[in-house]
């Protein structure tokens, strides 16, 4: 069994591109990926693409086949669903198949068109993520239902607004340098805890953006990257994906995410390592609370402990576990079909030195990506260390 | 989607809260789950019977929603919340009641209304 090797990673501007169709998104992201990692495309023998919403946004389904055109590819091409986890779960997939010996060469990426159908219809498309009958029929919308989550954390562990925005300030501070980025502005405590209130007890700067943009990038084998002299150090050494409930009322727990946990767990035992050897992690912020389910779950801090992490500065750039140096999806923003494979990429970049914020974590050997969808009724976890 | 279909048990289930004979699924080890369910997803038992929902329940976490979808658009500000009624926890609107004055642990009735937006039915909470 070979660990999958990064050869190759892009992503696109994320952002507000209203006019831009999907598959010409992914085919920018695509392409590049395929030139960063120097491979003769011909080798590529299978696509993972992930998508959320596309036939809401742009009523096309049957993206695998469209998308693999995109970027000038003639492989089966398979498009992975699993909400805002879609290209975290596809990244799963294509770890799988290199590592059964299927295929030595393939793609995976993911991309979302939000924006051209305005904030209103996008509510509405993320709110598909839930349970329609008992959840969204009851006026629960994505912002509601982490609103629930977080103030059931409040109630049971502690903690308050005023934490969930340094969580905010913490991610904006980090994507200021992220040229990739939706939103580079500093931001204050202040601001984040005056800003509208869109789902009490969760405001505006609570929530991540709607986005546009998509990602990509080629995994191989380690054989096929020495033989063809690829400069490609970091491995994907363990992977793991963990389900839930649908509907938070069916959960015994409305402040705790164990689809995480066991995404978790599978993931360190795959890879052999713990929560105490990562260095730093790319976590599924698409609220602020979600950082906080996100760094319990990962076994970096005890349930209730995680909320105060961004105010102590343990998770700043400037902190022992740095979370969310891209600016998480909170600033980075969040093409939902597209973000766990821009979180693998981070990763990858934050391990070889190249991305600008490298330099808050020299000399790490052991990332982590975080995906989660919905309310984490589906998560993938991803244990990236550097080889050579 | 037709317009006339029903949504076959989640309808039937609203049907009967209207009818004051509201129920929920559960099995032999006392897992409640709402219809329409075949199996119990905790323990695999398919043996589901129809139980009565307790008259009351308590508010385990709520939301007011400023920012909703379309279907929800007349209806904002709203309160969404999740109430437990024991085996089971319900999701609804929370009715007659001032959005600032709700709270986890208050006592709720269930019972079903009607979205401002649409007209349609919805689960809705009232106190008790
Ligand atoms: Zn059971």
């Amino acid at each position: 069994m070979s660990d999958p090797r990064i050869a190759g990673a892009s992503v696109t501007h994320f952002g507000k591109h209203p006019e831009r169709t999907g598959r010409d998104l992914f085919a920018e992201a695509g392409l590049e990926a395929l030139s960063q990692a120097g491979i003769d495309p011909d080798d590529a023998e299978a696509l993972y693409y992930g998508n959320f919403m596309g036939e809401l946004a742009e009523h096309q389904g049957h993206q695998g086949p469209l998308m693999a055109e995109a970027i000038g590819l003639d492989v089966p091409a398979t498009r992975v669903e699993a909400a805002c986890a879609s290209a975290g779960t596809a990244v799963r997939e294509a770890v799988k198949t290199i590592r059964n010996g299927e295929a030595e060469v393939v793609v995976v990426g993911g991309a979302e068109r939000m924006t051209n159908i305005g904030t209103a219809a996008a509510t509405d498309a993320l709110a598909i993520a839930a349970d329609d009958l008992y959840e969204v029929r009851a006026g629960m919308t994505f912002p509601g239902a982490y609103a629930l989550m977080a103030r059931s954390y409040f109630d049971q562990y502690g903690g308050s607004h005023e934490d969930l925005a340094h969580i905010a300030v913490k991610n904006h501070e980090h994507a200021l340098v992220n040229e990739h980025a939706q939103i580079q502005k500093e931001i204050t405590v202040e601001d984040a805890t005056e800003a509208p209130t869109i789902a009490s007890p969760l405001g505006l700067y609570d929530s991540c953006p709607i986005t546009d943009g998509a990602a990509a990038a080629v995994l191989t084998t380690e054989s096929y990257a020495e033989e063809h002299d690829l400069d490609a150090p970091v491995a994907i050494t363990g992977t793991g994906q963990g389900g839930d409930n649908l509907a938070l009322q069916d959960r015994p727990h409305l402040a705790q995410t164990p689809a995480a946990d066991k995404a978790a767990d599978e993931a360190y035992e795959d890879a052999g390592v713990g929560p105490d050897d990562v260095d730093f992690a790319e976590v599924h912020d698409c609220f602020t609370i979600a950082e906080v389910f996100a760094i319990e779950s990962l076994g970096f801090y005890e349930r209730g402990e995680g909320i105060a992490a961004a105010r102590n500065g343990e998770t700043t750039r400037d902190g022992d576990r740095p979370i969310n140096l891209s600016g998480g999806l909170k600033a980075k923003g969040h093409p939902v079909g597209a973000t766990g494979v821009a979180q693998l990429a981070t990763v990858a970049w934050l391990l070889d030195g190249s991305h600008p914020r490298a330099d808050a974590v020299p000399d790490s050997t052991v990332g982590v990506a975080h995906n989660a969808g919905g309310t984490v009724a589906s998560t993938t976890v991803h244990i990236m260390e550097v080889r050579e | 989607m037709t317009e006339s279909a029903q949504d076959g048990e989640y309808d039937a289930w609203l049907d009967s809260i209207e009818s004051d004979n509201g129920y929920y699924l559960e099995c032999s080890n006392g897992h409640g789950w709402l219809p329409p369910r075949r199996v119990c997803p905790r323990c695999h038992d398919q043996d589901l019977s129809e139980v009565d929902l307790p008259e009351s329940g308590e508010i385990a976490s709520h939301t007011t929603i400023t920012v909703p979808t379309p279907q929800f658009e007349d209806d904002a500000p709203y309160v969404t919340a999740i109430a437990d009624f024991g085996p089971v926890s319900v999701t609804g609107l929370v009715r007659d009641v001032d959005p600032d004055d709700v709270s986890i642990g208050d006592v709720v009735g269930l019972d079903v209304g009607e979205r401002v937006t649409t007209g349609e039915r919805a689960v809705v909470f009232r106190p008790r």
